[in-house]
């Protein structure tokens, strides 16, 4: 007992040297797992209060891309709008019927006040919470594209794992077939992120558009991702699909938050088939 | 002794402002964005009783992990160089033990301060980098970040240290 106790005081540094360090490599873990939720995370009260406060003054230099951005987006909008084909003549007698409306989606606004594009593992914080009725798992997007999926939300802040995250899967598809991959990253460059596991028999080329694939509860389907900018076949297989995202990951100012109002039905569904 | 407390809180807190508000967001040439947070582990005063800057490094490293969402690679990284900085600057100055109450970083030669930092600032870079990666199949990527950061980290440190402390 003695001895035991004059060891712990001879290497206590040590000990609590290890100690912490564990403490730290825990934290390091969880940050590394998608799944669990995580301790250390900048949706809190005093990180998210700075970045907001800091953001409050940083926005006005965001504001020339942010009205270019909207201008865009309602024209793309307005000409959709144009080709509507009009229905009938007698425009006068309108039925409204609540039955054929269906909503599946449900968007809301935030604001990023906090964004990093260049470590290996990038997350945004938002300035919405679950006072506003967010959840982790929705899906977050602006009018060029996918941004990331929510992750740890507090009361008033979210962080957003962003697509240039290790951990990011994202599934998405050619526009022009119907074939699926998923998006990952590599972490070189924060303009561009790779696509794995494309079916060999799919024709792909130079400039092809990526959109999301209606396969995951996140994304509605057909959000623009980006366009193919390269290549390599090889073994009869695609190897390397390097994809330009349509999104400036570098700054990026309100953002729009996809709420998926049927998710718990596919989910309960799908899980119900996988337990039989 | 009180107003050791008070200068190393101030530092502490202006440290890591400065850290998350303006250098991580400087990413020179696309990318880099140097720790300069760790000064504050290289000034803390040297004492024979550790138990302080490991516990202080901790929460230093645990507080910039808070706003840059990086888990606990910082706070690891952090009480490691703590741990390890008494035994670097034994061997920077070639001495077994020295005076640790009358300890002065400023007395030193620029040399002795540069190697003392440098390698401080090696070590750590390399821990935050590989903990962020995870991957052996990176190691390339580890290995450039770390070098290209730390040059600049090293940069900023020394001369940091000879504009802002006063040389007794």
């Amino acid at each position: 007992m003695q001895q035991l106790i004059y060891f712990i005081k001879k290497f206590r540094f040590f000990l609590l040297f290890l100690l912490l360090e564990i403490i730290a490599i825990i934290f390091t873990i969880q940050y590394h797992s998608y799944h669990s939720s995580k301790f250390v995370n900048s949706a809190n009260f005093i990180s998210g209060g700075f970045y907001n406060k800091v953001n409050s003054i940083n926005e006005y230099f965001l504001l020339k891309k942010e009205n270019k951005l909207l201008i865009e987006e309602n024209i793309r909008l307005k000409n959709i709008l144009a080709k509507k084909p009009i229905l009938s003549d007698n425009e006068n007698i309108q039925v409204i019927d609540s039955t054929i409306y269906h909503q599946k989606y449900e968007y809301s606004e935030a604001k990023v006040i906090n964004n990093n594009y260049t470590n290996r593992n990038n997350t945004l914080t938002i300035n919405k919470g679950t006072n506003h009725g967010l959840t982790p798992d929705l899906g977050v997007i602006n009018s060029n594209g996918v941004i990331g999926v929510t992750k740890n939300v507090s009361s008033n802040y979210t962080t957003v794992l962003s697509i240039l995250n290790n951990s990011s899967k994202i599934n998405v598809r050619l526009k022009k077939s119907n074939y699926f991959g998923t998006l990952v990253w590599d972490g070189k460059t924060h303009t561009t992120t790779q696509l794995l596991d494309m079916p060999r028999q799919a024709v792909i080329k130079t400039g092809d558009t990526i959109i999301t694939g209606g396969k995951s509860a996140i994304f509605p389907e057909g959000i623009p991702v980006g366009i193919i900018q390269d290549f390599i076949f090889e073994n009869n297989q695609y190897q390397h699909i390097n994809v330009i995202l349509f999104n400036d990951m570098s700054s990026i100012g309100y953002i729009q938050i996809v709420k998926n109002l049927e998710k718990e039905e596919q989910n309960n569904l799908e899980q119900k088939t996988n337990n039989e | 002794m009180n107003n050791l407390v008070i200068s190393n809180s101030l530092r502490f807190i202006g440290l890591v402002l400065f850290q998350v508000l303006v250098f991580n967001n400087i990413n020179l040439f696309g990318y880099l964005n140097p720790f300069i947070y760790i000064i504050w582990i290289f000034l803390y005063p040297v004492r024979k009783n550790q138990a302080s800057i490991l516990i202080l490094s901790f929460f230093l490293g645990l507080s910039v992990d808070f706003f840059s969402d990086s888990g606990g690679i910082n706070a690891a990284a952090s009480v490691f160089i703590a741990f390890i900085r008494l035994p670097i600057l034994k061997a920077v100055l070639r001495k077994s033990d020295f005076d640790h109450i009358l300890f002065n970083l400023r007395s030193l030669s620029i040399s002795k301060i540069f190697l003392y930092i440098a390698t401080l600032t090696f070590i750590h870079h390399f821990i935050v980098f590989s903990l962020e990666y995870l991957s052996f199949d990176s190691f390339d990527s580890i290995i450039s970040n770390t070098f290209f950061t730390s040059i600049f980290t090293i940069l900023l440190s020394v001369l940091g240290i000879l504009f802002f402390t006063k040389k007794k």
